[in-house]
C-alpha cells in the first residue's frame, strides 16, 4: 500500500509524493480485487469518490488544506445517509432509498477533505454481530475468508482491514464497532454518548447509538474522531461542553497510571487465546509503570439482558416509520394498514422483526415495569458501577470479544449465542462511555485478537494514552490472507 | 330519576411560532401541500428532533393564564401508534410530567361563576392531513387517499379538563373562554374554522347526587361552539335514553355528524389503547427555571375575565363589559384612552359598542385605521354632555370625525351642528316667536301647559335645530311667567 496510515498519507499528499486521486485508485484497485470474496461494501461511489479526490488535489494545490482527513479515502457505514448516494442499512426496506441530505457526520467529513469510497455493508439496521442480518448478503472476515467479520459494522471493519479504505466509520449500540474491529485485526473505537452527532444515522436505540472509526493506528483513530466529533445543533443530546483532545496523551506512555481487570469478563466463555492475550498485554502495561488492579463491576454480569430490552424498545419504536407510505419498498393491499403490515413483513428480516416484536413487548402495558422499567434501573446501576471503579482506576481494561472471528452460520441458528458476542461491549454502551478495541496478536490459527480499553465519560485522552501504548508493545501487523498475508 | 352530565373537554390548540415543534420548517395555514416539510416532520431515516424553545413559552404561557402549575422539569414521551398521515408513526407528547398541571378556569353561567379544574396542559405536535379521495370523503370506502404534511410537527398544546362542567351549555361557555384567552395570549390564531383549536369531549351521565362516575364515551369532530354544544347535549339524551331502556353505556369513541345531528360509534375501547408510552430519547429533559416562568408570567397579558371585572368596576354596565371585552384590541385600547382623558367610563364604553363598532363595520374599516382616539371620543362625550351638541347630532360628528373631517369640535362647527346656547341670540328668537303666538301666553297662564312643547318647536325651527332646546323651555316660561 501507498500508506500504511492516514497521518503517513497526509504527509505523502502534502510533500506531492502521492495525491488524493492515487489513494482512492489504490483503494478502488484493491476493492476491485478483494469484494468478490469480502463484500465489504454494499454501494463503491467511484464517481463521486473521484471527484471528491479530484478537488482534495485541487484544493491543496491552492493552498487550501483542509485537515488530517484531507485528501484520505474513507468509508462509511450503510446507516448514514449520504446525499444522492442509496442508503439502506442494509434491509429490504429500504432498497433503492436516495436520502436527501448528509448526515452531521458526512458532512463534517466532506468539508475536511474526506474522499467517501462508499457505504459499507452491516447487520440489518446494525442488529446483529457478524454482518450475516445483511439483506444483501454477508460480509467476510479479510483474515480468514470462511468466518465472519464480526458485526454489525463489519464493512467497515473489513474494508479497513483489507485496505479499500484507510479510514471507515461504522455505529455502536452494543459493540458493533469494536467487536468487529477486535476480529478484523483494526482500531475501532466508540466515542462517549453524544459527543458525535447522530443526526443523520438511522436510528436503532437512540440512546445508545453512536459513531466512532476505525482506523489502521490509534493515531489514526484519534485524528478522526476529532474530525467528526463536536457540539451539533440538530442533535438535542449533542454535549456542549469542553471536549478533550484525544490525540494529547499519545506519547506520554502510561507510567502512573491505574488499570482496572474487569474479573467478569474472563472465565467461561472466553476462548483461552484470548484471555492469554489480555493477560500478557496487562502485565507488559504493569512493567511500564501502571498499577493493575483487579476490579469487580457486578452488574456486568446483567448488563446484557438489560441491554436486549432496552435496545429492542427503542428500536420497535424507531423503526416504525418504515411503513411502505413515504419511502423504501411498498407492499401494497386492500387497506393502508394491510399495505404497512404487508412492507412490514416483507421488507423486514427475521432479526429485525425478532427484535421489533421483543421491544414491543418489553414497551406494552402491564409488561412495561417488569421489563423496560427494570432495564433501565440496571442501566443506573450498571452506571453506578463504573462511577465506584473509576474512582480507584483511571481507566477499565478487558478483551474486546470473548472470541476471535467464528465461522460464518456457526451462530446464526442460535441468538443467545450470537448475543454473548458483545458481553464485554455493552456496559460502555449502558453508561455512555467511550471505548476502544486494539488489536494485540493473533490467535494459533492467525486470528486476530482485540483488547479493550475503557473510560469514564470524556476521558478519551486518557483512553487514547493507554490505547497508544498497548499499540506499541504489541506490535501488531495488519496482514489478512485475503491480500496475500503472511498470517 | 334526575340525571347529572359529567363532562370533560380536551381542547387542543395549534400554536402560531414561526416554526415548527421540532424543526425548522415555517407554520402556516394552506398553501401547496408538502411544501413546508422536512427530513425530521416527514420522518425520514435519520432525522432528530429538536425542541423549539418559543413554543414552551407559549405553553407555559397558556398554563399561567389558567392559573397552573408549571413543572420545573418535563420531559417528552413517544406515543406509538400507526397511522399513515403520523410519518415516525409515533407522535412526540408527553405523558406523565406535562409542562403545566393542576390550573383552573373560572367562568360566567346565567350569572354565576363556576370553576373549572385543569388537569394538565401538555405540548405535542400535531400530524399530517389525510384526504380521502372519492365516496364522500370516508376512510373505508375511499379511492386512494392524499397525504399532505405541512401540519406534520405543528406544535400543539392540548389542555385537559377535569370533569368538572354539567352541562351542554356550560361546555360551549368554557370552550369560547378558553379560546379568547388562547387569542388574547397571541399564541395561536384560534381560528376554529382552521382547525387551529379542536374539542374532544368525554360525556358520562350519573343518578342526580351520585358521587361515582358513570361510564364515558368520548365525542370527537365538533368544529364549532355550537356543534361542542349540540354534540354534547345529543350525547346526554341519548344515554339517558340509553339508561333508561334499561341498557348501559359502552365506553367508545363516537362521531358527531354535523348534517344529522347525532352521534355515530368510531370505535369501542377494549381497556384503554396502548400505545406504548416511552422517554423519547432524542430529546433531554427541559428545564424550566423559575427566572424563566417569572419572565413569561410578567409579560402575560390581562385575561379576558380579569378586564370585563375591571370594566364594570369602572362604571361600564355588566353586559356592555362582555361585549367591549370580546371587542379588538384597538377598540379597547380607544376605550382605555377615553377614559384616559377623562370620559366617563359608561359612555365610552357605550360609543364604542353602539356607534363606533356599527360606522367601522358599515365602512369596512379596521378599527387600527379609523380616524378616531380616545382623545377625540372623550372630546365627543364631554360635547355631549355639556350641551354643546345635541345627541343626534353627536352621531353626525362622529360620523365626520371617523370620516376623517377633523376634531369632533371642528367637525360640528364646519357641518353646524354646535347647538346655540348664547342666551342673547336664544332671547331674541323667542321673544319674535312669542310675539308671533300672543295668545299662546294666555293659554300657557290659564294652565295649559303643552304650549311650552309647542313655542320650544317654534324656537327650533327659527334656530334651525341649533338651540339648546333646555334652555329654550327655560327662557320660554321665565318670559311667560315674567
Amino acid at each position: 500500500m501507498i500508506a500504511a496510515s492516514v497521518s503517513e498519507a497526509g504527509r505523502l499528499i502534502r510533500s506531492g509524493e502521492t495525491s488524493a486521486a492515487a489513494l482512492l485508485e489504490e483503494a478502488i484497485d484493491i476493492a476491485s480485487r478483494t469484494e468478490a470474496q469480502l463484500h465489504a461494501f454494499l454501494t463503491i461511489d467511484s464517481d463521486g469518490a473521484r471527484e471528491a479526490a479530484r478537488q482534495a488535489d485541487a484544493d491543496l494545490a491552492d493552498g487550501i488544506d483542509r485537515g488530517p482527513l484531507h485528501g484520505i479515502p474513507v468509508a462509511l457505514k450503510d446507516n448514514m445517509c449520504t446525499r444522492g448516494v442509496e442508503t439502506t442499512a442494509a434491509s429490504q426496506i429500504l432498497a433503492g432509498y436516495i436520502p436527501p441530505y448528509d448526515a452531521t457526520v458526512v458532512t463534517r467529513l466532506r468539508s475536511g477533505g474526506a474522499v467517501i469510497v462508499g457505504k459499507t455493508n452491516l447487520d440489518e439496521f446494525a442488529m446483529g454481530s457478524s454482518t450475516e442480518n445483511s439483506a444483501y448478503g454477508t460480509t467476510y472476515n479479510p483474515w480468514d475468508l470462511s468466518r465472519v467479520p464480526g458485526g454489525s459494522s463489519g464493512g467497515s471493519a473489513a474494508s479497513v482491514a483489507a485496505g479499500s479504505s484507510l479510514l471507515a466509520f461504522g455505529s455502536d449500540t452494543g459493540g458493533s464497532i469494536r467487536q468487529p474491529a477486535s476480529l478484523c485485526g483494526v482500531v475501532g473505537m466508540k466515542p462517549t454518548y453524544g459527543t458525535v452527532s447522530r443526526y443523520g444515522l438511522i436510528a436503532f436505540a437512540s440512546s445508545l447509538d453512536q459513531i466512532g472509526p476505525f482506523a489502521r493506528t490509534v493515531e489514526d483513530s484519534a485524528l478522526a474522531l476529532s474530525s467528526i466529533w463536536g457540539y451539533d445543533p440538530l442533535d438535542s443530546t449533542s454535549y456542549r461542553g469542553e471536549y478533550p483532545n484525544p490525540s494529547a496523551g499519545l506519547d506520554r506512555g502510561v507510567d502512573g497510571l491505574r488499570i482496572g481487570v474487569v474479573t467478569e469478563l474472563s472465565g467461561e466463555g472466553f476462548e483461552p487465546a484470548v484471555e492469554a492475550a489480555t493477560t500478557d498485554m496487562v502485565a507488559r502495561l504493569e512493567k511500564e509503570g501502571v498499577e493493575v488492579i483487579d476490579v469487580s463491576l457486578p452488574t456486568f454480569d446483567i448488563a446484557l439482558s438489560a441491554y436486549y430490552l432496552i435496545a429492542p424498545a427503542e428500536a420497535s419504536s424507531n423503526l416504525a416509520r418504515f411503513d411502505g407510505i413515504r419511502y423504501g419498498l411498498r407492499v401494497d393491499g386492500p387497506t393502508t394498514e394491510e399495505l404497512m403490515a404487508r412492507t412490514r413483513a416483507e421488507g423486514f428480516g427475521p432479526e429485525v422483526t425478532r427484535r421489533v416484536l421483543l421491544g414491543t413487548y418489553s414497551l406494552s402495558a402491564g409488561y412495561y415495569d417488569a421489563f423496560y422499567g427494570q432495564a433501565q434501573r440496571v442501566r443506573a446501576a450498571i452506571q453506578e458501577d463504573f462511577a465506584r471503579a473509576y474512582e480507584q482506576v483511571d481507566v477499565l481494561v478487558s478483551p474486546t470479544s470473548p472470541t476471535v472471528a467464528f465461522e460464518a452460520g456457526a451462530r446464526t441458528s442460535d441468538p443467545l449465542a450470537m448475543y454473548l458476542s458483545d458481553i464485554c461491549n455493552i456496559p460502555a454502551n449502558m453508561a455512555g462511555h467511550p471505548a476502544i478495541s486494539v488489536p494485540v496478536g493473533l490467535d494459533e490459527a492467525g486470528l486476530p485478537i482485540g483488547f479493550q480499553v475503557m473510560a469514564p465519560a470524556l476521558g478519551e485522552e486518557t483512553m487514547y494514552r493507554v490505547a497508544a501504548e498497548v499499540e506499541r508493545l504489541a506490535g501488531f501487523e495488519i496482514s489478512p490472507r485475503v491480500l496475500g498475508g503472511a498470517a | 330519576m334526575s340525571w347529572e352530565p359529567v363532562i370533560g373537554i380536551e381542547v387542543h390548540v395549534e400554536l402560531m411560532t414561526d416554526s415548527k415543534m421540532f424543526c425548522g420548517c415555517a407554520v402556516a395555514f394552506g398553501g401547496e401541500p408538502n411544501t413546508r416539510v422536512c427530513p425530521t416532520c416527514l420522518g425520514l431515516p435519520g432525522a432528530l428532533p429538536v425542541t423549539n424553545r418559543a413554543a414552551i413559552e407559549s405553553i407555559m404561557a397558556i398554563g399561567l393564564a389558567l392559573d397552573c402549575q408549571v413543572s420545573d422539569r418535563s420531559v417528552f414521551h413517544r406515543k406509538n401508534y400507526f397511522y399513515a398521515d403520523l410519518p415516525k408513526n409515533y407522535q412526540i407528547s408527553q405523558f406523565d410530567v406535562p409542562v403545566c398541571h393542576d390550573g383552573h378556569l373560572d367562568i360566567e353561567v346565567d350569572g354565576e361563576t363556576r370553576r373549572i379544574g385543569i388537569e394538565r396542559a401538555h405540548m405535542e405536535e400535531d400530524t399530517g392531513k389525510s384526504t380521502h379521495l372519492g365516496a364522500g370523503g370516508r376512510i373505508h370506502a375511499a379511492e386512494g387517499t392524499l397525504l399532505d404534511f405541512n401540519r406534520s410537527g405543528v406544535p400543539l398544546v392540548e389542555v385537559v379538563s377535569r370533569p368538572d362542567l354539567r352541562s351542554a351549555a356550560e361546555s360551549r361557555v368554557y370552550a369560547q373562554e378558553l379560546r379568547s384567552i388562547v387569542a388574547e395570549l397571541g399564541v395561536s390564531d384560534a381560528r376554529l374554522e382552521e382547525g387551529s383549536i379542536r374539542f374532544d369531549a368525554n360525556v358520562s351521565i350519573r343518578p342526580e347526587g351520585e358521587d361515582e362516575y358513570g361510564t364515558k364515551v368520548e365525542i370527537k369532530n365538533m368544529n364549532s361552539f355550537r356543534s361542542l354544544e349540540r354534540a354534547i347535549a345529543f350525547e346526554i339524551e341519548r344515554q339517558i335514553g340509553v339508561v333508561e331502556s334499561n341498557g348501559s353505556v359502552i365506553q367508545e369513541t363516537r362521531h358527531w355528524d354535523e348534517e344529522t345531528g347525532v352521534t355515530h360509534s368510531m370505535r369501542v375501547k377494549e381497556g384503554s389503547s396502548d400505545y406504548r408510552y416511552f422517554t423519547e430519547p432524542d430529546l433531554v429533559p427541559m428545564v424550566m427555571t423559575p427566572e424563566w416562568v417569572a419572565g413569561i408570567e410578567e409579560r402575560l397579558p390581562e385575561m379576558p375575565a380579569d378586564r370585563r371585572a375591571r370594566y364594570a368596576a369602572q362604571g361600564v354596565a355588566e353586559g356592555t363589559a362582555g361585549v367591549l371585552s370580546a371587542l379588538d384590541a384597538d377598540l379597547r385600547r380607544l376605550y382605555d384612552e377615553a377614559v384616559l382623558s377623562g370620559a366617563p367610563a359608561r359612555s365610552a364604553a357605550n360609543w364604542i359598542t353602539g356607534e363606533v363598532v356599527a360606522w367601522l363595520r358599515k365602512a369596512e374599516i379596521e378599527a387600527r385605521d379609523a380616524a378616531l382616539d380616545g382623545l377625540g371620543l372623550a372630546e365627543l362625550i364631554e360635547m355631549v354632555d355639556d350641551g354643546s351638541v345635541s345627541s343626534s347630532a353627536a352621531k353626525e360628528v362622529l360620523d365626520g370625525v371617523l370620516s376623517g373631517e377633523g376634531r369632533p369640535r371642528e367637525v360640528a362647527d364646519t357641518r353646524n351642528l354646535l347647538q346655540v346656547s348664547d342666551t342673547g341670540t336664544l332671547e331674541s328668537a323667542v321673544a319674535e316667536v312669542l310675539a308671533a303666538n300672543p295668545h299662546a301666553i294666555e293659554e300657557f297662564r290659564a294652565g295649559e301647559e303643552k304650549v311650552v312643547g309647542f313655542l320650544v318647536g317654534q324656537v327650533m325651527k327659527v334656530t334651525e335645530g341649533r338651540a339648546d332646546p333646555r334652555l329654550v323651555n327655560q327662557l320660554i316660561r321665565e318670559k311667560m311667567s315674567g
